[in-house]
């Protein structure tokens, strides 16, 4: 039942992440201050923005679960942010790439939006043991769904304070010497953000099909009785 | 408001006859207090250096009794009490919270006169420092009670609001420390964006306020 | 007859094991019914479920003309409950843990006072009711637990294994406080058949696979 319409989106994925890929390499022009390792804003940053969105996602889908009681909701929930950790990972190791390249430090504190990233990133690690400290599935689908609900109120707040934080005033991605991002740089962004999104989705559809699969195998062994392989995992919700 | 108040009022008797979470709490905060003396190798502090030291270390000791918070609770059956009765279980997030808040503010009664003493040249930071932490420990009370109520109810419990509950408040701990830099300024205190980071922090307070009030009632089902 | 509770096709299941199965009975108003089985037949689940502390897997559950879970807010007060867990603080006194009840209960002020001094003396309590719970042995702690499940007056009593860690006098005193009679509904689990069935009006058999066998009881019909 999920896996409906995941090769479609796996195809158009494909083609979206190879058109924005030519678009970065061939299309879009070198930036004059940083040059080539400048196009690591193109993936750096549609990363970030999905992941962000995953999270936020995530805490959606937890305020379905616990006002319907309904697992799915839980196991969307899960799944958003699993996803969305992954991507995060990837915008921390893109990111310390492009500060190197921009400043010549893996890490730099003055970039408020990697700061912030950074901490959002550290909580929803908290996820995975939060889950696994948690022994009764039931409970643990709610109390996963409250840390959803409240970490996602927690990322504007965390941006803000963070932003504020910072004293020193840095040339925001969207501005260059004129101030604007020129048109071929905000083509090639679009495309890569929208390769990335899809990316996003096919990835958590694709994991959702996978456990739903293999919710089914399980419940088919149960009514033969026939023994079940291994342990299941004891964080991961099952879905049915 | 009446489950509230007694519920308040159980929880303050306990702590009155036991002391179990005051005294542990106030003596880890004068003890990191010299810990920082010697790794610092500093005797006087001011401005980012003693914001930093005297948040830092509320903060673990309000760990501390954020541990302790739903023991009883969870020990000695209270939980099921509670949910047996005829009352808004909201009323035990607020007063546990209220409890938390209690709890803290004896603490930065002692704990910042011993920062005082110890590190500070004058006593004029205070007064407002105190308008920094009442709406600092109001937002620590409310995050902190709803972890706490949940790592109440899983293993490892004493590693779990650590854990969580540290990421979940820095934007308030960067607020605190925001506007305690001035105050602490080795010239004198000063007010730059006070107003500000005030507000930050009364907007944590009002945002976690209203998501433990509104999952509440769904932590404690079973 | 007015039935109290309604039961048909209940099912809890824990994971992939069932500890109830396709239970069913009613009770009428002023009833007994006795629960027995061996240890994990889910004696405990199916009390806990009746009392709202827990949710129903499937089946339908009507306590009191109220359906669960979906009406399960009503029922709070009007149901009293003994568990394993005697339900109360260990470092406050035996009389503030029956206040707070009360309290919790909306019973307050010298109601309180003199329902709670009956009580005492009911359960031959009245000496030690002013010494902390910890410092009571468990027979004591069970009397104490009693009174705080009949203090608000409920229409049901659900007594998971009620003469636990009480001598001869004080299964006395709990008969007179939670026994049949004055038209009490109850349902009570027990390990002990012989002391418990002559008072059933009916018998539940639960097995460890979750399935229930109905039995009348040997109550003299009144």
């Amino acid at each position: 039942m999920y896996g409906k319409g995941l090769r479609p989106l796996s195809i158009a994925t494909v083609a979206m992440l190879t058109l924005s890929l030519s678009l970065v390499f061939f299309y879009a022009p070198l930036d004059a201050d940083q040059g080539f390792i400048q196009k690591i804003f193109y993936i750096h940053v549609p990363l970030a923005i999905t992941a962000l969105i995953g999270f936020v996602v995530g805490g959606v889908f937890a305020i379905l679960h616990l006002r319907s009681g309904d697992s799915r909701w839980d196991a969307y929930s899960y799944v958003s942010i699993h996803m969305s950790v992954i991507f995060g990972v990837a915008v921390l190791i893109t990111g310390g790439i492009w500060a190197k390249a921009s400043w010549g430090h893996w890490w730099v504190w003055d970039e408020p939006t990697l700061v912030s990233f950074l901490i959002v990133f550290l909580l929803y690690a908290t996820y995975y043991p939060f889950r696994y400290a948690i022994e009764d599935r039931d409970r643990q689908a709610r109390y996963a769904s409250v840390f959803a609900i409240a970490a996602g109120a927690f990322v504007p707040l965390n941006f803000m304070a963070v932003r504020m934080a910072e004293s020193l005033v840095h040339p925001r991605t969207f501005g260059t010497a004129n101030g604007g991002l020129p048109g071929e740089m905000m083509l090639t962004f679009l495309c890569c953000l929208t390769a990335i999104a899809l990316l996003w989705v096919t990835l958590v559809k694709f994991e959702l099909t996978a456990k739903s699969a293999s919710g089914q195998v399980k419940r088919l062994r149960r009514a033969l009785d026939a023994p079940a392989p291994g342990a299941s995992s004891r964080i991961a919700p099952e879905v049915s | 408001m009446n489950a509230f108040a007694a519920i308040l009022g159980k929880d303050l008797r306990a702590e009155l006859r036991t002391l179990q979470s005051l005294p542990a709490m106030t003596l880890f905060a004068v003890t990191t207090f010299v810990i920082f003396r010697f790794g610092l190798d500093r005797t006087s502090l001011s401005g980012s250096l003693a914001s930093g030291v005297l948040w830092t270390t509320l903060l673990f000791a309000a760990v501390l009794g954020i541990n302790r918070l739903f023991v009883a609770e969870r020990e000695e059956g209270g939980f099921d009490a509670i949910r047996l009765a005829p009352i808004d279980r909201t009323a035990l997030f607020a007063a546990k919270a209220a409890a938390l808040v209690v709890y803290l503010l004896v603490l930065e009664a002692i704990a910042v006169v011993a920062f005082a003493f110890f590190f500070l040249d004058s006593a004029a930071a205070l007064p407002p420092l105190l308008a920094v932490m009442l709406l600092a420990d109001l937002g620590l009370a409310f995050a902190g009670t709803l972890i706490s109520s949940m790592a109440v109810n899983s293993r490892a419990r004493d590693l779990l609001v650590p854990l969580v509950l540290l990421p979940l408040v820095v934007p308030l701990m960067i607020a605190a420390t925001g506007a305690s830099e001035p105050l602490l300024a080795a010239g004198g205190p000063g007010y730059e964006r006070f107003g500000t980071w005030l507000a930050v922090l009364a907007l944590y307070d009002l945002i976690f306020g209203l998501l433990g009030y509104a999952v509440f009632d769904f932590l404690l089902e079973d | 007859m007015t039935k109290a509770i309604e039961v048909n096709g209940l099912r809890r299941e824990y994971g992939e094991r069932a500890a109830l199965d396709w239970v069913g009975f009613e009770l009428g108003a002023g009833q007994s019914l006795v629960v027995l089985g061996p240890n994990g037949a889910g004696k405990t689940t199916l009390l806990r479920i009746l009392a709202t502390l827990l949710r129903p897997s499937g089946g339908e559950v009507r306590v009191l003309g109220c359906t669960l879970p979906s009406e399960a807010w009503k029922l709070r007060g009007r149901i009293g409950y003994l568990g394993h867990e005697p339900l109360l603080y260990r470092d406050l006194t035996g009389r503030e843990n029956l206040r707070f009840h009360a309290r919790l209960h909306g019973i307050r002020g010298e109601r309180a006072e003199a329902r709670i001094g009956e009580l005492l003396a009911a359960a031959g309590m009245e000496l030690r009711a002013d010494e902390r719970v910890a410092e009571l042995s468990a027979g004591m702690r069970q009397r104490l637990a009693i009174c705080r499940c009949v203090l608000h007056e409920p229409e049901l009593l659900l007594l998971d294994e009620p003469d636990s860690n009480l001598d001869a006098g004080g299964r006395e005193l709990a008969r007179a406080l939670i026994g049949p009679g004055a038209g009490r509904t109850r349902v009570v689990v027990t390990h002990d058949p012989e002391r418990a069935l002559p008072d059933a009006d009916l018998v539940l058999r639960l097995g460890v696979d979750g399935r229930a066998e109905l039995e009348p009881g040997r109550a003299v019909a009144a």
